[in-house]
C-alpha cells in the first residue's frame, strides 16, 4: 500500500518514458553505491593509515566498504522504492555477504598453506624421513608411506564390507535386519573420529596389552569411519539402477547373483567409484584416531603389524606441537606436509568427479 | 508381504547362496562393529568411573569432577559454533539456491564443499597461525569497550587462542555440511508455491519468507543438529587452537578457557599410562553418548519430515 502512492505521484508529476521502471532504482545503482561505499572506506583507511604510520590495509578497506554498503543500499531503496523493496535489497545484500564471508576463510587458508608450504616443498621433503634429524632438513617420507599404507589397509577392509552391505540393503534386505542395519549405519556416520581411535586402541590393547600402537590399529579406526560413508554412497547409487534392467535379466533366466554382478554393478560402478574415492578423501585427513591408535615415529615403518606408524596429518600435528630448535624448521615442515595433504585430498576429489562424469552409464540411447 | 507365500520361489543356485550369504555377513559386520565399539568402550571405562586421584594421576578428586568441565566446554564451544554457522549457512544456501545465476549455482556449491575437504589439522594450523593473531586486536577492543558485558569480561588473552577463536574455526568446519543440507531442502520447495508468491506481487525476500523458509524449516533444524554433532566430536582444530585450563567459564575472550572432551583426549592420550588411559576412554564414552543422542534427534526430525511431506 505504501508502494503504490509514490509511484503514482512520480508518474503524474514528471513525464517518464517508461512508467514500469518509475519509482525504482536504476539497474546499475547498487553497483554504483557499492563502489562509492568502498571508495569512502578506502579513503578513510588511507587517512588513518597515514595518521598511524601503518601501511594501507586493502582487506580491511574492502570489508568495511561492504559493511557500509548494506545500510546505504537500504537507505537509498527506502527513499526511492519504499519499505518492501528496501527490505528485499537488504536481504539480497546480506545473503550475498554470507557467501562472501564463507569465502574469506577458504581463500585465506589456500593462500597461507601455499605460501608457507612452498618453503620446504622440495625433493628432500619427499625422499627422507625424520630419523636422526633435529633442526633443519628431514622430510615426511615415513609419514607419506604410513598414510598410504594405513589408508590402503582401511580401504581393503571397508570397501568389501561397505559394498556388500549396500548390496544387501538394496537387493536382499527386508524386514528387521535391514532396518536395524540402516539405523546403525546412521549411528556410525555420527561416531566422532576420536572415539573410533579409542575403540581401535581398546580393541588392540585387549590382545597386545596396554600402550600398544600399531599401523593396523590406525587402519581399523579409519575403516570404522569409512564403512558408513561407503555404504551410504553405494546404496544411493545402487538404488538409481532402473528396475527394468534387473527384470530384463531375470526374464532371460539369469540368476540373481549374476544379475547383480553383471548388470547392476556395471551400471552403477562409476557412481560407486566416486563414492569410494570421496570416502578415502574423507579419512585420509583424519588426525585424532591415528594419533591415538597408531602413534607417531621418526623413522620409516613399512610393517602395519609391528611398531608405531606415522601419517601425514599426525606429522603435521607433531611437527607443530613438539617444536625444537630452530622452531621455523619444524613449522615449515608442518606447513609443507599440510600442503601435501591438501593436494592429495583435492586430487582425490577431482578424480572422483571426473570418474563420475566420464564413466557414467549412458541412458536413453 | 501376504503375497509372499503364493509367489514361486526362484531356484537357489550355489552362487546365489554364497553371494547372499556374504552380503548378509557384511551387513551383520556393521552390527558387530558397532556393538564392539560400545562394549570395548564400556569395558575399558568401568574402572575409571570409580577411580580416585590416588589411582589415576590426572584426576584431582573423582572422575565426575574431571569430566564435568570438559563436557561443559564441549557443549559450549559447539553451541557457539552453531550460533555463528547457522545464519551464515542459511544465507549461503539461499544465495546458491535462489540468488546466484543458475549456471553458477553448482560451481558455487562445489566451492563451498571445498571447505569440507580441508583436513581438520590444517584448520588447526590456520587457526593458530592466521586467525588467532588477526582476531586478537578485535578481542582487546571488545574487552576495553564492551567489557561490562559478562561474556566479554577481561583480562583479554594476549594470543587470541580463546574459546571464541576455537568456535569460529569449528563454525567454518561445520559450514559445508549445514549449507549442503539447507541447499538441498531449499531446492525442493515446490516451484508452484514460489511462483504463486511472486505472482501475488511478493518481492524475492517475501517469496522466500512465505514459501521457502516454512517448507525448509525441518531441514534447517536437522542441518543445525547434524552440524552440532560434528562440532561436538571435532578434535584437532580445537586441541591446537584452544589454550585450555579445565575450568567452567562462560567468558569468551580470556586466556582461561574450558577444554573439550575430544581435544583433551588428543592432548593427554599420547602420554597417558595406567588408569589414566581408562579415564580418557571413559570421557570418550560420554562424548559418544552425547553425539549419539544429538544425531538420533536429527534422524528423528528428518524421518518425521519424510512422513509428512509425502516425498520419497
Amino acid at each position: 500500500m505504501t508502494m503504490t502512492k509514490p509511484e503514482a505521484e512520480t508518474v503524474t508529476s514528471t513525464p517518464i518514458a517508461n512508467s514500469l521502471t518509475a519509482g525504482r532504482l536504476p539497474t546499475p545503482a547498487p553497483w554504483i553505491i557499492l563502489g562509492t561505499a568502498i571508495a569512502v572506506s578506502a579513503a578513510l583507511f588511507a587517512v588513518l593509515g597515514v595518521a598511524s604510520g601503518a601501511g594501507f590495509d586493502w582487506g580491511g578497506a574492502i570489508i568495511v566498504g561492504g559493511l557500509l554498503y548494506v545500510p546505504s543500499i537500504w537507505l537509498f531503496s527506502r527513499l526511492v522504492e519504499g519499505g518492501r523493496r528496501a527490505k528485499d535489497r537488504l536481504v539480497t545484500a546480506l545473503v550475498t555477504g554470507a557467501f562472501l564471508l564463507a569465502m574469506i576463510p577458504l581463500i585465506s587458508l589456500a593462500i597461507t598453506v601455499v605460501t608457507f608450504g612452498l618453503a620446504r616443498f622440495d625433493a628432500e621433503f619427499f625422499n627422507s624421513s625424520m630419523r636422526n634429524v633435529t633442526g633443519e632438513g628431514g622430510g615426511a617420507l615415513h609419514a607419506i608411506v604410513g598414510t598410504l599404507l594405513m589408508t590402503g589397509a582401511a580401504a581393503i577392509i571397508s570397501i568389501p564390507i561397505g559394498l556388500l552391505t549396500s548390496i544387501y540393503l538394496v537387493e536382499y534386505g527386508r524386514g528387521r535386519l535391514a532396518q536395524g542395519i540402516t539405523f546403525l549405519v546412521d549411528v556410525m556416520t555420527g561416531i566422532p573420529s576420536i572415539v573410533a581411535g579409542l575403540f581401535a586402541y581398546a580393541l588392540f590393547a585387549i590382545f597386545f596389552g596396554p600402550g600398544i600402537r600399531l599401523g593396523i590399529a590406525g587402519a581399523v579406526a579409519l575403516s570404522v569411519l569409512m564403512i558408513p560413508v561407503v555404504v551410504r554412497s553405494s546404496e544411493e547409487m545402487l538404488r538409481l539402477v532402473p528396475n527394468e534392467l534387473r527384470e530384463a535379466a531375470y526374464a532371460l533366466g539369469v540368476p540373481k547373483w549374476l544379475t547383480i554382478v553383471k548388470v547392476v554393478l556395471p551400471t552403477s560402478i562409476a557412481g560407486i567409484t566416486t563414492g569410494i574415492m570421496l570416502s578415502i578423501a574423507r579419512v585420509i585427513g583424519e588426525t585424532a584416531p591415528l594419533l591415538i591408535a597408531a602413534g607417531f615415529t621418526q623413522s620409516m615403518n613399512y610393517n602395519l603389524f609391528e611398531g608405531r606408524m606415522s601419517s601425514l596429518p599426525v606429522f603435521v600435528y607433531t611437527q607443530y606441537a613438539n617444536q625444537g630448535n630452530p622452531p621455523e624448521a619444524y613449522l615449515d615442515r608442518a606447513w609443507a606436509a599440510a600442503l601435501t595433504l591438501i593436494l592429495i585430498v583435492m586430487a582425490l576429489n577431482l578424480l572422483a568427479r571426473l570418474v563420475a562424469r566420464f564413466f557414467a552409464p549412458k541412458f536413453g540411447r | 508381504m501376504s503375497s509372499a507365500a503364493t509367489t514361486i520361489k526362484a531356484k537357489q543356485r550355489p552362487g546365489d547362496r554364497v553371494f547372499s550369504g556374504s552380503a548378509v555377513f557384511a551387513g551383520s559386520m556393521i552390527l558387530v562393529t558397532l556393538a564392539a565399539v560400545a562394549i570395548f568402550l564400556i569395558v575399558q571405562s568401568i574402572p575409571a568411573l570409580f577411580a580416585t586421584s590416588d589411582e589415576a594421576s590426572i584426576l584431582t578428586t573423582n572422575f565426575w569432577d574431571y569430566v564435568l568441565p570438559l563436557l561443559f566446554g564441549t557443549i559450549w564451544a559447539a553451541a557457539l559454533a552453531l550460533l555463528m554457522a547457522l545464519p551464515v549457512s542459511i544465507g549461503i544456501a539461499l544465495f546458491i539456491s535462489h540468488y546466484a545465476p543458475r549456471r553458477l549455482a553448482s560451481v558455487l556449491g562445489y566451492i563451498v564443499d571445498l571447505l569440507a575437504a580441508v583436513p581438520s589439522v590444517v584448520f588447526g594450523l590456520w587457526g593458530i597461525g592466521v586467525l588467532a593473531p588477526a582476531i586478537q586486536p578485535v578481542y582487546s577492543w571488545l574487552v576495553t569497550n564492551l567489557g561490562w558485558f559478562p561474556l566479554f569480561a577481561g583480562p583479554v588473552s594476549g594470543t587470541g587462542r580463546t574459546i571464541l577463536t576455537a568456535a569460529v574455526v569449528l563454525a567454518v568446519m561445520v559450514l559445508p555440511i549445514m549449507t549442503a543440507i539447507c541447499r538441498e531442502v531449499f531446492l525442493q520447495t515446490p516451484v508452484l508455491h514460489e511462483e504463486a508468491a511472486l505472482a501475488l506481487g511478493a518481492t524475492r525476500w517475501e517469496m522466500i519468507r512465505m514459501s521457502v523458509l516454512p517448507f525448509g524449516r525441518s531441514g534447517i533444524i536437522s542441518a543445525s543438529v547434524l552440524g552440532l554433532g560434528r562440532a561436538l566430536g571435532e578434535t584437532m582444530a580445537v586441541a591446537m587452537v584452544l589454550s585450555a585450563s579445565g575450568v567452567i567459564s562462560f567468558q569468551l575472550l580470556t586466556s582461561v578457557n574450558p577444554s573439550t572432551i575430544a581435544a583433551n583426549i588428543a592432548l593427554s592420550f599420547p602420554e597417558a599410562y595406567g588408569l589414566n588411559v581408562n579415564v580418557l576412554i571413559a570421557t570418550g564414552l560420554i562424548l559418544f553418548v552425547v553425539t549419539f543422542a544429538v544425531n538420533a534427534f536429527a534422524r528423528w526430525i528428518v524421518s518425521r519430515r519424510k512422513e509428512f511431506s509425502g516425498a520419497n
